[in-house]
């Protein structure tokens, strides 16, 4: 064989040459996250909605700066006015400003009917003062985004109107972000705390342990949500407060949770420890520490967090379905479920549409949450081809 | 068993008498449970590796070969102490002289042992792990066996890196910046990391594009000159085994069937299972047509193999004997291992020289 | 004799974000009735793109961008210009299994596993042939199934791709593959996941079979082994590019291409030397994405020409002894002319 082939030079010096440009030098020194945040910057979507996430979690933290009266104030001669428009112009100048609105009672019909004011003209101003709160949970302040310049809020700023008990619907709505974004993610903070535990538990000792978690995870998954959520949301005392409330909820909620996460954990720590740079560590010596440390978790870290992304959505979709039942948060606590709670009855819809307001921002936490989390699946494993 | 290949080590032809084996292998078993219902009962066991005897001298390159599911890497990694084989003795010398039983070494307790012993791997993808860094790859030995400075660790990885052909400069990288051979340079790298006296080589070329192999095995036949490494190599491929080995064990269903220095086993096989295996190798000739000698039916499975010699239902010399009684692995000729009783009264064809003549 | 297929200058390339990658960039061959033609080429060769091209079963977002190929149908008929018709297309369904037939390396994945094999064996022969009955499809599958040299053909029909082994299940593909007994069979890497005892088995089912039906068989493979005792006519690709091809005596007695000389050489022999270094092949096969500028082997070549090969693109220039080859050291009048 080799005497029928012709000689050709050989090269006695295989030194693997090759002159890599400036882009691939990038590629090479790029670290996982590097890489994963140039593969999710393609899904525009994702983007997109991680955009839309950060604004809603600014909402969150700046709740009480955006909101203009303390959504707890009620006032029946206030009730029930519908969503404002605001004048942005006053004759070719920019001055955006409301119009007073003049309460009365219409005659045939006893209803309550708000008249606009052309004449009086109420301009609104941004940083003005209004209810006294703490900025970041810290400073005393009583400064609002909006308000009215010489006029109280209460009085005539109106943006989504008001519900029945004359309530702002927009403060509350900004409160009500707040305590939705924050269940989920709490709920989803519980979850995957148990998830990691006991999924890292059943995957890294399997035998007994393995056994024992995973049909505690079968029988969980098998009894029906929301018989479950009822007997527990029953069991909450009804003296307890709001805080007490808030956080039993979000327990009750992360319950049902962990056990998705916490498969998802053991498949990866199965699946990881056959890998071959696993037993390579292993026959190195490195200890199990170690190789649990440096090895699976960040093996599987993007992935947990893709999986998290997916999670929080169903977390808000299930507190809102509890107070919407009447099972989870409840007045005075405010939350996109307790706000849709007063838009149940068929009658109050027809007359008043806008109390529907909050389902708007549950669509979209919602679809963006689900979005980022496809982009973020996408991304979260730069070397698979 | 009634032979012990250990015994006459001295006749091996590659090595000096006064030399005692690297390691040797004693009546190695790794019987897997086979687990059914809901109770996971144990129902039977899969025999991957059923009393395997063999030894490496120092410096020499073994070469375990075998197709799929014979026990190969079940060996290798039960050697390593990957797998805790269910019985059998694998003795390893240390630098004092002393034989150590890694088999009955707790877990635990190992890692001392561990860095004389370290494998490359068959998949250049798969056995690093891709979050890592070159020098953080090659140096992971090194740093989980107390090289805590950092600096100290580079230099060595930079001195590694050139070792196997690659640029220092690199050890920034990822692993995705380099191709499969650049990868399984770096596996050879982190593999003599610590200065392993035996190096189990799995597959480690056959993952490989051929003009790439090539540049491999000659890697590795270097690096043993200049390092006086052993080589247990694994593999499946007896073109590229005959490359580099020294010594051939041929194993079939979980047992070695024949053990031979290479060239014997490629000129004059004692089993028939290796005739037949050696026959089925294409040749890169379109000149010479081999006599092709093929196997009927496939090959026994080790959860129940056949009684007596488990290639019996396979070979064509198969006598009444053969189906009843297994066959010892014994010395036919100095320094040839054969299980099969009727080693010395058949001429099997080898492969050696076939071609001359025809061109 | 007359060509049943010709693919000439086949470019097929894949449009992704990250760039561009010629998958097949320039591949020409014939395939001849009864004869093998053996495809020869290392990973990112494009090997197995040519074949899913020629069947038109190229996935998003790859695209054939230029070539021809022409397939010549059993009635003696018009040629087709396979590269033209709608790849979902009547025509094309038609052609492929019953004109042209694919088996793949791994059969594993190549069955369902929620029917049996022998379901799948018979709804192959009926999407072409419709009129059979249940009963005469089963007889067919047993008698595929026997030719193949599926032992106890009958009780194996019903059993699952899983209960399988690997020979067997093969064996099964390719009963598969004959059931509208097809002109052409294309065999991308049938035994690589196979065993040599196993392979020597499937190699030697292939050749009986395409003597008992005298179709044409494309083999797909990176063994030169296999090439060596299957082909009567080898291609040699590089990068996506057909650069040397001939018949098989010629390619590895007489080869002309650097790298198929280089390849052959690189090739660890049976009948060689223990314990010989290895001739070797410098560097390693490029990224797809970087695909050198000129010839695509110059960067590993010994006898590149400077400020030639680095330059411009040899075309497959045919011989005089019928042997083509894609290098300028073989036709330097092209150079003169550049």
């Amino acid at each position: 064989m080799a005497q029928s082939v012709p000689a050709i030079p050989t090269d006695p010096d295989h030194l693997v040459e090759d002159i890599a440009t400036d882009a691939e030098e990038r590629v090479s020194v790029a670290t996982q996250w590097q890489l994963m945040w140039w593969r999710f910057k393609q899904h525009r979507l994702g983007v997109f909605s991680g955009v839309v996430i950060v604004i809603f979690y600014l909402v969150v933290v700046f709740a009480d700066l955006l909101a203009y009266v303390d959504p707890a104030q009620s006032e029946a001669l206030r009730s029930l006015i519908a969503p404002q428009p605001i004048h942005w112009f006053d004759n070719g100048q920019f001055r955006p400003h409301v119009y007073a609105l003049a309460g009365k009672r219409d005659p045939l019909t006893f209803k309550r009917v708000y008249e606009p004011d052309p004449e009086r003209k109420i301009p609104i101003t941004l940083f003005a003062r209004g209810f006294e709160y703490k900025l970041l949970g810290m400073v005393p302040t009583d400064v609002h985004l909006i308000g009215l310049a010489g006029a109280p809020p209460e009085e005539g700023l109106y943006l989504l109107g008001t519900d029945l008990q004359g309530r702002d619907m927009w403060s509350r709505l900004m409160l009500g972000t707040r305590t939705s974004l924050t269940i989920g993610l709490l709920g989803v903070a519980i979850s995957l705390f148990l998830g990691v535990l006991l999924g890292g538990l059943s995957g890294l000792y399997g035998g007994w342990v393995d056994t024992l978690i995973q049909r505690i995870i079968e029988i969980t998954r098998s009894i029906p949500t929301i018989p479950l959520w009822m007997g527990l949301a029953a069991a909450v005392p009804n003296s307890w407060n709001v805080t007490q409330i808030y956080f039993s909820i979000t327990i009750i909620i992360s319950l049902i949770g962990w056990t998705e996460l916490g498969r998802v954990v053991r498949g990866r720590f199965l699946s990881l420890r056959e890998e071959d740079f696993v037993l390579a560590a292993e026959l190195a010596g490195a200890s199990q520490w170690r190789i649990i440390f440096r090895h699976m978790v960040p093996s599987f870290l993007s992935h947990i967090i893709a999986a998290t992304t997916l999670a929080l959505p169903a977390m808000i979709i299930s507190e809102t379905a509890l107070s919407f039942l009447g099972l989870g948060l409840r007045p005075p606590a405010v939350s996109w479920g307790v706000l849709l709670q007063d838009a149940q009855n068929v009658q109050s819809l027809a007359i008043s549409p806008w109390l529907l307001a909050a389902a708007i921002p549950v669509i979209i936490i919602i679809l963006a949450f689900n979005f980022l989390g496809d982009g973020l699946r996408d991304a979260a494993d730069p070397y698979g081809v | 068993m009634t032979s012990n290949p250990n015994s006459v080590h001295s006749n091996n032809s590659v090595n000096s008498v006064e030399n005692a084996p690297l390691l040797e292998v004693r009546g190695l078993k790794m019987h897997f449970p086979i687990r059914r219902g809901f109770l996971q009962r144990t129902v039977g066991h899969v025999r991957a590796v059923d009393d395997v005897n063999f030894f490496i001298q120092p410096g020499e390159t073994l070469a375990l070969v075998g197709e799929s599911g014979c026990g190969k890497t079940t060996t290798a990694r039960c050697i390593l102490r990957a797998l805790d084989p269910t019985a059998g003795e694998v003795l390893f010398r240390t630098d004092d002289g002393r034989a150590v039983n890694l088999a009955a070494i707790p877990r635990k307790q190992l890692r001392p042992w561990r860095q004389h012993m370290q494998m490359i791997f068959q998949d250049p993808y798969a056995s690093l792990n891709p979050r890592m860094t070159l020098a953080d790859i090659v140096g992971e030995p090194l740093l989980v066996n107390g090289m805590r400075d950092r600096q100290a660790r580079n230099d060595r990885v930079a001195e590694l890196l050139r070792l196997v052909g690659l640029r220092p400069e690199y050890m920034q990288r990822y692993p995705h910046a380099f191709s499969g051979g650049q990868r399984q340079r770096i596996g050879v790298a982190r593999a003599l990391a610590l200065n392993p006296s035996l190096v189990v080589a799995d597959e480690a070329v056959s993952a490989l594009d051929v003009s790439v192999q090539a540049q491999i095995l000659n890697l590795l036949m270097e690096l043993q000159e200049r390092l006086g490494l052993t080589y247990l190599f694994v593999a499946h491929d007896l073109s590229v085994v005959k490359h580099i080995s020294d010594r051939i064990a041929v194993m079939y269903v979980g047992k070695i069937v024949e053990l031979a220095p290479t060239r014997r086993v490629f000129s004059v096989p004692k089993h028939p299972y290796t005739e037949a295996l050696l026959s089925a190798v294409p040749i890169p000739n379109p000149r010479v047509h081999s006599q092709r000698i093929l196997l009927e039916g496939d090959v026994a499975d080790p959860s129940k193999p056949p009684p007596g010699c488990y290639f019996h239902p396979r070979c064509r010399y198969a006598v009444e004997r053969c189906r009843i009684e297994p066959p010892p692995l014994v010395e036919v000729e100095s320094g040839h291992y054969a299980a099969c009783h009727r080693a010395t009264e058949l001429t099997l064809r080898g492969v050696m020289g076939r071609e001359t003549g025809q061109n | 004799m007359e060509p049943i297929l010709t693919v000439d200058n086949l470019k097929t390339y894949f449009f992704q974000s990250e760039g561009t990658v010629k998958a097949v960039d320039g591949a020409s061959f014939e395939v001849y009735p009864g004869q093998t033609l053996g495809l020869v080429g290392e990973s990112g060769c494009g090997k197995s793109i040519t074949a899913r091209s020629i069947l038109r079963l190229v996935d998003k977002p790859g695209r054939i961008v230029d070539g021809s190929i022409q397939y010549y149908p059993a009635n003696g008929g018009q040629a087709l210009e396979l590269t033209e018709l709608p790849s979902d297309g009547a025509t094309m369904r038609e052609i492929r299994g019953k004109d042209i037939a694919l088996i793949f390396q791994e059969p594993m994945t190549s069955f369902s596993a929620h029917y049996s094999v022998g379901n799948q064996i018979m709804e192959a022969i009926r999407i072409h042939d419709r009129g059979l009955s249940q009963q005469a499809a089963r007889a067919r599958a047993v008698d595929l199934l026997r030719k193949t040299g599926v032992p106890m053909a009958e009780q194996r029909l019903d059993m699952y791709s899983f209960q399988l082994s690997g020979g067997l299940r093969q064996r099964v593909m390719i009963a598969m593959a004959l059931a509208c007994t097809p002109r052409i069979l294309i065999a991308d890497e049938p035994t690589t996941a196979l065993d040599v005892t196993t392979q020597a088995q499937i190699l030697a089912l292939l050749k009986d079979l395409q003597r008992s039906f005298g179709m044409a068989i494309i083999l797909i493979t990176h063994d030169m082994g296999v090439i060596a005792e299957m082909a009567d006519e080898v291609a040699v690709m590089y990068l996506g590019r057909v650069v040397e091809r001939g018949p098989v005596d010629q390619i590895f007695h007489a080869p002309r291409h650097p790298y198929t000389r280089a390849l052959l050489r690189s090739i660890p022999s049976i009948d060689g030397e223990p314990r010989t270094k290895l001739p070797t092949i410098r560097g390693s096969i490029p990224h797809p994405y970087s695909r050198p500028q000129g010839c695509p082997f110059h960067p590993r070549c010994l006898e590149r020409i400077a400020g030639v090969c680095d330059q411009h693109e040899p075309a497959l220039a045919r011989m005089a002894d019928g042997q083509a080859v894609a290098c300028f050291l073989h036709h330097r009048e092209e150079i003169r002319q550049n």
